[in-house]
């Protein structure tokens, strides 16, 4: 985890509930390329657990996910089209 | 096609479905349904296409809302009650949903007029009432290539099938003989009676069929009825093949 990971995109979804903040995710990841980064922050506690959860199951992968100060980060690898 | 932050909102729970996405959304804002007859079965499908953010809903429908339409056609008030239902349909529409754009038509679908109403279309449901009308409809969208939502309801029962134009048989392969379709014992549901919540659920599954033709998802029902007998609680799917000889699809029609 020592490398740095090249982000292609980022969003700062703290604030927003579920489903909104996979939505958002979603969209986001849609319009990226396969193997591109995004960066995503949410709150902590429910979206947290969530977001991650919700990208794996539709097939991207996580790359890091950790608390953020306040808050929590989640690296996602775009995987397909 | 781009979704606005507040359609985003709307069907946030459809873009968490990995069988529709953003991609899936805007397919469907970039299509047209043009439903034929605003009554049992166009009731709920009407609302659904609608909620679902269906572009552009073409509602067709010649008749006026009567007292004996509103234990099943849910689409009407009280008050509504000698209105048009196409025009009524389209109030209800726009209520329900600004983000679609909705054309109301008052008129008997007929030889003169359905090739225009079909042509373009992405899907066309039928709501219709009488055999002329679903024959007439089923050989406008197999010329037009246009997939078609058939349905029928009475009683307690209800019949769903999807016709895909190449893809899949069509009504007339079913039922070879339009005349005897209009002489069987299944009259129409003025007469027979129809129970308004079986109505509904077939004009549900009617939108359910139209929304996973436009998305491309899971297995329609080509080629395939599904008869539901709502006393019982049985669905039962009925196959049936492409004949060569039909009149409306098949390779031996002379085209």
């Amino acid at each position: 985890m020592n490398k740095e990971v090249q982000i292609h995109q980022h969003l700062h979804l703290v604030g927003h509930k579920c489903p909104m903040n996979f939505v958002y995710t979603k969209l986001k990841l849609e319009e990226m390329r396969d193997g591109e980064v995004l960066e995503v922050v949410v709150s902590t506690g429910e979206p947290a657990r969530n977001v991650p959860r919700s990208v794996i199951a539709e097939g991207h992968k996580v790359l890091e996910e950790g608390t953020l100060g306040e808050h929590y980060r989640i690296r996602i690898r775009k995987v397909g089209e | 096609m781009e979704l606005s932050e507040q359609e985003v909102l709307r069907y946030a729970r459809h873009i968490v479905l990995p069988q529709i996405g953003g991609v899936g959304q805007r397919t469907l804002k970039g299509a047209s349904a043009l439903v034929v007859g605003a009554g049992g079965l166009g009731s709920p499908a009407i609302y659904y296409l609608a909620a679902a953010g269906i572009g552009a809903l073409h509602i067709v429908d010649n008749d006026v809302v009567d007292r004996t339409n509103l234990h099943r056609q849910i689409l009407y008030r009280m008050a509504e009650l000698g209105e048009p239902k196409a025009q009524t349909a389209r109030r209800r529409v726009e209520a329900i949903n600004p983000h679609v754009s909705v054309q109301a038509t008052r008129c008997r679908v007929d030889d003169t007029n359905v090739e225009g109403l079909v042509r373009g279309c992405s899907v066309v449901l039928d709501g219709s009432d009488t055999a002329g009308t679903k024959f007439l409809l089923n050989r406008a969208c197999v010329a037009a290539s246009v997939p078609l939502i058939y349905a029928g309801v009475i009683r307690f029962e209800g019949q769903v099938t999807t016709i895909a134009p190449g893809v899949g048989p069509c009504l007339q392969c079913l039922f070879a003989d339009p005349e005897a379709f209009d002489r069987d014992p299944l009259e129409t549901c003025s007469q027979a009676g129809v129970l308004g919540a079986v109505a509904g659920q077939i004009g549900s599954l009617q939108a359910i069929e139209a929304l996973k033709i436009l998305l491309g998802v899971g297995d329609p029902l080509i080629g395939r009825m599904l008869v539901v007998d709502a006393l019982d609680n049985r669905f039962r799917t009925v196959p049936f093949i492409q004949r060569p000889e039909c009149p409306v699809c098949g390779s031996e029609s002379g085209e």
